[in-house]
């Protein structure tokens, strides 16, 4: 119990993850969604780190992905911002229910 | 020389220079283009008469090749027999003809003669290809300008035929697709696969591949010459379509199916062939039957003629499914026959239909008086389907019968009995129509103010008339040009069991 | 003998007269084309008659024997080398004989027509028809091969098809000649198949070769006719399916039912084709088969015997019943049709037993005579009053003196008085079936009688009975009847060959048939036997005093006699229910339950299938559109259960 070990990190970034998923199949306002994609990248970061810390704690690769990752969901979240306030613009309403054009 | 690539070439000029000229040119860029077919496939074939009367006794004359798509072997190969020529004459003269028919279009006229030619151009193509990617991509080309003509020139429901129409062929052509792939697969030339026709008529295909490809091939061409029961196409996609898509769709394209499966069916699969031919006889027997029956009760003239399409297609079925050398040899005749009579036959509903807009039997009569030409070709195409001596019906129907009489055992023999029952049914069909439609008493005044045939339609009628009655007359000078061939295959056929029949 | 291009002429100059009208003539020179038909008709019977000249007198024996000569033969369709259609001409007694009448009624009818048919609409084409016919019979008669012969079978089907519904704008002339085409081409699928059972055991289509093939003895001869088939040899089914043919085209019972209705067809055109040339068509293709009908395969011959007896009496006694004057000709011929079949029946092959079949085509011979004068003459009265029905004549003799007496020979020829022509054929028919069968006999014999009868109750409604006058205010409201009295009897070009065909009708009885047409080819010396004759002539004057009684004067008795028989004068009256027999079997059974069924199966079922595919997959569709929510949530559900899914899939299956 005194050690922290792999799985502890493991179980954490799995938690994460699936409340990640969670929230991004159940919210309806699309910036919660996003915050829950935010979720899930930072679990794989944690993952990243982790693993990189216990495997191979000679190397830098994991950690060079989390920053990757980190850049990515910054940007990512810039886009995706943008294209939300566009459909707000357009639907006055941030709500995912709305923007279901693309069916059929 | 031949140049059998220039038979493309033509329609494919044509049809691209209708695109380039003004809306009412169209239709003469077209005339001439089919007439230009016409003498060239008609060059052709005297051409081909006196090379196999000099002793040229090679399969496959004018040959040309060229490598198409190298790493599937596929390769443009073209070269004709007496089959092909027989197929490649009827194309032109129904081309021409249903360009003539159709010389009043004036619904988009540009669009519909480069379809007409384009469809015609990959007729042409089929009947000339010896490689069995190259024949399958005509096949395609002709299929596709028939949705277009009937969904867009059409009448009645011809959307809803149209796509049944288009899927039904598409079906058969995935049928077919499949098929060749696994004949491709099983060929073997010093390890590569082919495509050719006639490498692969001389090679064994192993008896349980073709077991499992040959129903492929047949069904999948069957469609295409309305075997039943997969037939229904026919009967709606003709109603809706113009006159000359419909002149098209049974003079040319139904005998895409039956070149098919004599070509690539029953002459590269003899084996399974045997096998099942009497599943073939079976079927083609109750097209015939019941296609004939059916008739008997349609009201609507085009039906009429597309059930006894049915009715006569199953004749070249059945011609090709008795596996003898007449039956077979007659199955080629009634293909080039019914092609003829059939467009006789809805060459001249259309122009009556163009007169009465009607084309119900009930509305009609009296026509015999007031139209008498075009009434005489359609009661001599109505005569020539029930089978009248003189005129080409009688010569393919009889050898048909002559060569299906030479299989000994009693169920061909039924059949045999039970299709030549089948031209009693046609004449009590036949004479039924004309004796409504175009004889007694005037039932509509409006039908005293028509005029006979125009030019154009009288041009075409004759045109088939001759036709038909060239083959009626004489059909020697027909079954000498086909006869060798199907003897060919037939020795092919009959390498397997030995014999070969009459 | 003559050249072979003049023998070809015969059946060509028809038909060139026939393309010339029909393409030209028509519409250039209408008014012209009967004198063209009528001259190349001329022409043609001048080569046949010359053709039998030479061909009976000068070049046709051999020896004693009338040889067969095949002067020209074309491969047509060949099947296999020795299997093909040729076109030729075979000339032998019968087909020379043919040849005459054929060309002779056909000249006549053409010259009758000439005055007949004056004025109609389509003249021309009439004219264009009859030349097709003509052609048509012609290269029935001279052919040398069993298919040639079909062939021609069908185009004289289709022409008489044509001429019957020569009057297309009248509903019962098209159901008539729909009927007539239908009924023989249903005989004609027999004839088809017989023929290919025919060919495929003797390996030929050649009359020639095939009689030989099929007569001569040999194992595989013997097999055929042995091996049986339903309980009858191949040979027999063989046979009887030819027969079938010939039964329908020569209206036999039952396939008779066409003849009656085919009187919807110009006058001229029933005595040329319904009376004289067509119908004896199947006569003469027995006749033509009849070696291996004899020699092979007797059994076939019995059905021939009884079909062709049953329908003599069985015809004769619908005609006492019929008031249409051409039914009651039309039922005579099939009666006549009968005795011709059932002396063929009754006959052996050569020498004394060949009786029956001399006597078969020496009737053929004299009825054609006789029977095309009954037909124009009864044009002549229909042209005269307008009308087919026997209540609309009578008493014509003073007004129509040439038609009533040459009317009265024919009759006289045809009940078999002597010394008209009937009388010499009908004798050696009695004969021959006297030696044969007592009841073919009998039948016979009664037949005779009763054929007496019924033409004599004919003749005597038309030209005597009541006064003309008092019956034809029927039509005082037509202007024809004051045509009447200014056209007279008919233009001398329909006079012309009653009188002709009257003269013939006496004198075509001396012909020495026996010397020329026999069925092996050598004379046969026939005896007369004036104590056979005695018997059918005086059953034969029986029944014309009968009908004298009855119908020389208006009175109650044939009415009485009518009512003391009603049931079974009702039933003959109406043809014994035949047609009705028909019309059921073709509206109730092919129309109700094949026709409609099959168009039903194909709407509902077969098509129904299709659309049922095409159903499926359209509903299908619709399921699995709705996957396609246009929801991201959804879209990242599916995913991610998808990735789940992999996942399982790769842990615990992908070992």
């Amino acid at each position: 119990m005194n050690n922290i070990g792999l799985t502890h990190i493991l179980f954490i970034s799995c938690a994460l993850f699936f409340i990640g998923i969670y929230g991004f199949l159940t919210r309806r306002n699309l910036i919660t969604m996003l915050m829950s994609v935010e979720l899930i990248l930072n679990s794989v970061n944690i993952n990243f780190v982790a693993f990189n810390k216990y495997l191979w704690a000679d190397k830098l690769d994991g950690l060079f992905f989390s920053l990757f990752n980190i850049t990515i969901a910054a940007a990512e979240a810039a886009v995706a911002i943008a294209i939300i306030i566009n459909l707000y613009r357009h639907y006055k309403s941030i709500d995912v229910e709305v923007t279901d054009t693309m069916k059929f | 020389m031949i140049n059998l690539s220039i038979l493309l070439i033509i329609p494919l000029l044509s049809a691209l220079a209708v695109i380039f000229v003004g809306a009412k040119s169209a239709r003469v860029v077209a005339l001439l283009g089919a007439l230009a077919q016409l003498g060239y496939s008609s060059y052709m074939m005297f051409s081909y008469m006196a090379e196999r009367a000099a002793g040229n006794t090679t399969q496959m004359l004018y040959q040309t090749k060229a490598s198409w798509f190298a790493p599937m072997h596929i390769e443009y190969f073209v070269g004709v027999d007496g089959i092909s020529i027989a197929m490649i004459m009827l194309t032109a003269v129904v081309v021409l003809t249903g360009i003539l028919i159709s010389w009043n279009v004036d619904k988009m006229p540009k669009e519909f003669f480069f379809l007409l030619l384009l469809l015609s151009m990959g007729a042409y193509g089929f009947f000339i290809s010896l490689d069995l990617f190259t024949m399958f991509f005509f096949l395609e080309v002709a299929v596709i300008p028939k949705f277009l003509l009937i969904g867009v020139w059409g009448s009645g429901k011809k959307e809803y035929s149209a796509m049944k129409l288009a899927l039904m062929l598409m079906g058969g052509s995935a049928l077919v697709l499949v098929g060749l792939l696994c004949l491709y697969f099983n060929t073997n030339i010093n390890g590569a696969h082919t495509f050719d026709l006639l490498q692969i008529s001389k090679m064994h295909i192993p008896i349980e591949e073709q077991r499992f490809i040959f129903p492929l091939m047949f069904v999948g061409f069957g469609i295409f010459t309305a075997m039943f029961p997969f037939h229904t196409w026919a009967p709606d996609g003709h109603s809706s379509a113009p006159t000359a898509a419909s002149m098209f769709l049974a003079g040319i394209s139904m005998k895409l199916g039956g070149y098919g499966c004599l070509r690539v069916a029953a002459y590269l699969m003899p084996e399974a062939a045997h096998e099942y031919s009497w599943i073939i006889i079976l079927l083609s027997t109750i097209a015939i039957i019941y296609g004939a029956f059916a008739t008997l009760m349609q009201t609507d003239l085009k039906y009429i003629n597309a059930y006894s399409s049915v009715s006569h297609c199953g004749f070249v079925i059945f011609g090709i499914g008795m596996l003898t050398k007449t039956a077979i040899t007659g199955a080629v005749l009634q293909m080039v026959s019914h092609g003829l009579m059939t467009a006789l036959f809805f060459g001249t509903i259309g122009m009556i239909y163009e007169r009465t807009h009607t084309r119900q039997v009930a509305q009609l009569g009296g026509l015999l008086k007031t139209i008498p030409f075009i009434i005489t070709v359609f009661v001599i195409a109505g005569l020539c389907s029930l089978g009248l001596p003189g005129l080409s019906g009688f010569v393919a129907e009889m050898t048909v019968f002559m060569g299906a009489w030479q299989n000994p055992d009693t169920f061909s023999r039924v059949a045999t009995v039970l299709a030549c029952a089948s031209i009693v049914v046609t004449a009590v069909y036949i004479l039924r129509a004309t004796g409504a439609s175009v004889m007694g008493p005037i039932k509509n005044p409006d039908f005293l103010t028509f005029k006979d045939a125009t030019w154009n339609e009288k041009f075409a009628s004759i045109t088939l008339l001759v036709c038909i009655l060239a083959i009626g007359i004489a059909p020697y000078w027909l079954t000498n040009l086909v006869t060798p061939d199907t003897q060919l295959i037939m020795d092919n056929i009959g390498r397997t069991v030995g014999s070969v029949k009459l | 003998m003559l050249s072979t291009n003049l023998i070809a002429l015969i059946p060509l100059l028809p038909l060139f007269s026939f393309l010339l009208i029909a393409l030209v003539g028509r519409k250039n020179f209408p008014n012209l084309c009967g004198v063209l038909g009528t001259i190349a008709l001329l022409t043609s019977f001048l080569l046949a008659a010359t053709v039998a000249y030479d061909y009976f007198f000068v070049a046709g024996k051999v020896g004693e024997v009338y040889q067969q000569i095949v002067p020209l033969k074309i491969k047509w369709l060949e099947f296999s080398p020795n299997v093909s259609i040729d076109l030729g001409i075979l000339l032998d007694p019968i087909s020379v004989m043919m040849l005459v009448i054929v060309t002779f009624i056909s000249l006549m009818v053409h010259f009758y027509s000439l005055g007949y048919m004056k004025g109609e609409e389509r003249y021309a084409t009439y004219y264009s028809f009859l030349g097709l016919f003509t052609f048509s019979m012609l290269g029935l008669v001279i052919s040398s091969n069993i298919f040639q012969i079909y062939i021609f079978w069908e185009l004289v089907g289709v022409s008489s098809f044509l001429l019957i519904g020569y009057y297309f704008d009248k509903p019962s002339a098209v159901a008539a000649a729909k009927k007539a085409f239908i009924v023989t081409r249903f005989a004609d699928l027999g004839f088809l198949i017989g023929i290919l059972v025919l060919a495929y055991y003797s390996g030929t289509l050649d009359f020639q070769t095939l009689i030989t093939r099929l007569t001569t003895p040999t194992d595989q001869l013997h097999a055929i006719t042995t091996a049986s088939f339903l309980g009858a040899s191949a040979l027999t089914w063989g046979l009887l399916l030819v027969f079938i043919g010939g039964a329908g085209k020569s209206a036999m019972f039952p396939l008779h039912i066409w003849l009656p209705d085919a009187m919807e067809g110009p006058t001229p055109v029933s005595a040329l084709i319904h009376a004289a040339t067509m119908v004896v068509a199947g006569v003469f293709l027995v006749a033509r088969l009849f070696p291996v009908f004899s020699l092979s395969c007797p059994s076939a011959l019995q059905v021939v015997t009884w079909v062709g007896a049953s329908s003599s009496l069985f015809a004769a006694i619908i005609a006492c019943t019929q008031t249409d004057i051409k039914r009651v000709l039309a039922y005579s011929t099939m009666s006549q049709i009968g005795y011709m079949m059932f002396a063929l029946g009754v006959s052996g092959y050569g020498g004394e037993h060949g009786l029956g079949y001399m006597a078969s085509m020496f009737h053929l011979f004299t009825h054609a005579m006789f029977k095309a004068l009954l037909f124009l003459g009864s044009g002549a009265v229909i042209h005269y009053v307008h009308s087919n029905e026997m209540k609309d004549m009578g008493g014509l003799r003073k007004l129509m003196p040439v038609t009533h007496i040459t009317f009265l020979v024919a009759c006289l020829a045809i009940a078999g008085i002597p010394p008209f022509a009937g009388f010499f054929s009908k004798e050696e028919i009695l004969q021959a079936a006297f030696h044969a069968n007592t009841t073919i006999f009998i039948i016979a014999i009664c037949t005779a009688a009763i054929t007496a009868f019924y033409m004599f109750r004919l003749y005597f409604n038309i030209f005597w009975n009541k006064d003309y006058h008092a019956v034809s205010h029927v039509h005082d409201d037509q202007a024809a009847h004051n045509d009447h009295h200014d056209h007279g009897e008919g233009p001398v070009t329909m006079k012309l060959p009653l009188l002709i065909l009257g003269v013939l009708s006496i004198v075509a009885g001396f012909v020495p048939f026996a010397h020329l047409v026999t069925s092996d080819g050598r004379a046969l010396e026939t005896e007369f036997h004036i104590t056979f004759s005695i018997a059918p002539v005086l059953l034969a004057t029986g029944g014309i005093l009968l009908a004298m009684v009855f119908y020389k004067k208006e009175n109650p008795a044939p009415q009485k006699l009518a009512d003391g028989v009603k049931g079974f004068y009702n039933a003959a009256y109406h043809k014994f229910y035949i047609d009705e027999v028909y019309i059921f079997f073709t509206k109730k059974v092919l129309f109700n339950l094949i026709g409609r069924p099959a168009a039903w199966i194909d709407k509902n079922i077969v098509d129904g299938a299709m659309n049922l595919l095409a159903f499926v997959t359209e509903q299908l569709s619709y399921l699995i559109k709705r996957i396609q929510s246009g929801r991201v949530q959804n879209y990242a559900a599916y995913f991610f259960a998808g990735v789940i899914g992999f996942v399982l899939i790769f842990i615990y299956w992908w070992r």
